[in-house]
């Protein structure tokens, strides 16, 4: 029992965090614009390089830093939207989709040339987990990483329902034509959606890189997973996402869990398949996700 | 010209390089019902979203209050005071009822919860649903929340597209009298109804458009005794 709990529970939970706070972003960005944003696990992992600049030059902890990285990465989303998303706003999606994708490689070939292409820790050393009750044994990092989620969570939540420029982006994101009408300034309602989901994907991967590593793979690496999880809470649903990240968080880490038998239910290598498995199987069953989003 | 509140003149325009408007007159003066009819296909919708910016005009003149207008966009439109409610998908599903109304608010800055307790006053169903998400209600209340997020910019100017289509003759005949309590707080409406002649006879002012001109302008009241426009244009001969 607490053998599932300190090596499937708890790391599930972690997992799930990161893919959350990363599906907000894909889920939200597609009720705006309207497509599927592959870049945003590269934003993910400028995010994490940016927090290592700051550990690095002043000496913080990656939790220090991560406001920093959440502004730095908000304002390249900002400026990469103006530059490069802009211009095709009326062109078909597909072509929005295939510039994500340039931009993706983009993001990546730039985080490789200024921060190398070497696997980095935020912190060297042996990171001693806390032992609750004699026996629940949870690293450091993992308090943080769950309860920053928790903290980001809920500036979203306070964001959407109960400032004016949140309530607009949900209005926008029901029915874009009728937020013109009514007068909503939409162009500042993109701006502000690029800074709340390119924030979300920069704590995800200051994250993930505390609870791993860095490289620059690492965020595209994870556009499987968080696509999943913003299919199967319905795209254009940012409460859904976080859901969806929860839910495939677990199910990657109890897949491995030997269930029946002494043998592992499916082999840890397997796991990201289980995201594959779950989208594949969510479109076709269930195209608008649990929270009904948006079709494509 | 004259001191209407809205003025468009000669409106040519349309959608892909063919012209639905061939020279559409219109105007509106403060505190006026004009209702515009005909049959489909007349361009009546298509008049009401040039004069919106919804559809480039590529001939003619819109001005609001003597300020020209013309292709302006509606993020323009309605701090200046036009509000503009679409036939169809005209409310926030996802949002509250209290919610839409607020979002029909985002142009203003100022204070403005005296609005929304008006629009409660206005449409009483609506106050217990306030908290209801607008995409659950029904097709009437639905149509209330819409008429009543265009109001909270308290505008001089109130554009319906439809605003009784596909209701039952019971909501029906309400929001006909709910446009006309609106109208009494000195709002100038513009609208195009399919049921022209329940509309003529609440309107001060009537247009009839065919094939994107004007055919026939009066007041309500005459154009319904109009023979040929009841024969041509109403579905019926004489008064009904």
């Amino acid at each position: 029992m607490l053998e599932f709990i300190n090596f499937y529970l708890i790391p599930g939970l972690v997992l799930g965090s990161i893919y959350a706070l990363g599906a907000i972003g894909v889920s939200m960005l597609f009720g705006i614009l309207r497509f599927a944003h592959f870049a945003h696990g590269d934003l993910m992992t400028l995010g994490a390089y940016l927090a290592l600049t700051v550990v690095l030059a002043l000496g913080w902890s990656p939790m220090m830093a991560l406001p920093i990285a959440i502004a730095g990465t908000a304002a390249v989303a900002v400026g990469i939207d103006w530059a490069f998303y802009r211009p095709f706003r009326s062109s078909p999606t597909i072509v929005l989709v295939i510039a994500s994708f340039g931009i993706a490689l983009m993001v990546r070939a730039a985080v490789q040339l200024f921060w190398g292409v070497e696997v980095t820790p935020y912190q060297t050393g042996i990171q001693r987990p806390i032992i609750l009750f004699d026996a629940l044994r949870v690293a450091e990092r993992h308090f943080v990483i769950v309860g920053g989620t928790i903290f980001l969570v809920g500036v979203m939540h306070y964001f959407l329902a109960y400032t004016r420029m949140g309530k607009a982006m949900r209005a926008m994101s029901d029915d874009a034509n009728l937020a013109r009408v009514t007068g909503i300034n939409t162009k500042k309602i993109i701006v502000w959606t690029w800074i709340m989901g390119a924030g979300m994907a920069a704590a995800a991967g200051v994250f993930l890189g505390m609870d791993t590593q860095l490289n620059p793979n690492m965020g595209w690496d994870l556009l499987l997973p968080i696509f999943a999880a913003a299919i199967l809470g319905g795209l254009g649903r940012p409460y859904g996402a976080i859901a969806g990240g929860m839910v495939i968080g677990f199910m990657e880490e109890l897949s491995s869990y030997p269930w029946i038998g002494t043998e592992p239910l499916l082999e840890p290598s397997y796991k990201t398949a289980v995201a594959f498995a779950v989208m594949v199987l969510m479109l076709i069953v269930r195209p608008s996700g649990l929270f009904r989003g948006r079709v494509f | 010209m004259s001191a209407s509140l809205l003025q468009a003149t000669g409106m040519f325009g349309g959608y892909g390089g063919l012209d639905i408007l061939n020279g559409v007159d219109l105007a509106v003066d403060a505190g006026e019902i004009v209702v515009i009819v005909g049959p489909n296909g007349a361009g009546k919708s298509t008049a009401m979203k040039a004069v919106f910016g919804l559809l480039h005009v590529r001939e003619g003149r819109v001005s609001l209050g003597g300020e020209d207008i013309t292709n302006k966009p509606p993020e323009q439109l309605v701090p200046r005071g036009m509000a503009y409610v679409p036939q169809e998908s005209n409310v926030f599903p996802n949002l509250t009822v209290h919610e839409n109304l607020e979002m029909g608010a985002f142009v203003r800055r100022d204070d403005f919860s005296g609005v929304l307790e008006q629009m409660y006053d206005l449409f009483p169903p609506l106050k217990d649903k306030r908290k209801q998400p607008a995409g659950e209600l029904s097709g009437g209340q639905r149509q209330m929340v819409a008429i009543g997020r265009a109001l909270m910019v308290e505008p001089k100017l109130l554009l319906l597209d439809e605003p009784t289509a596909g209701l039952s003759p019971l909501f029906m005949q309400e929001i006909f009298e709910r446009i006309i309590a609106v109208n009494d707080t000195g709002v100038g409406i513009l609208m195009v109804e399919q049921n022209a002649r329940q509309a003529l006879e609440i309107a001060h002012k009537g247009y009839v458009l065919a094939v994107g001109r004007n055919r026939f302008t009066d007041t309500g009241a005459n154009l319904l005794a109009n023979r040929e426009v009841a024969e041509s244009f109403l579905g019926g001969t004489g008064e009904g």
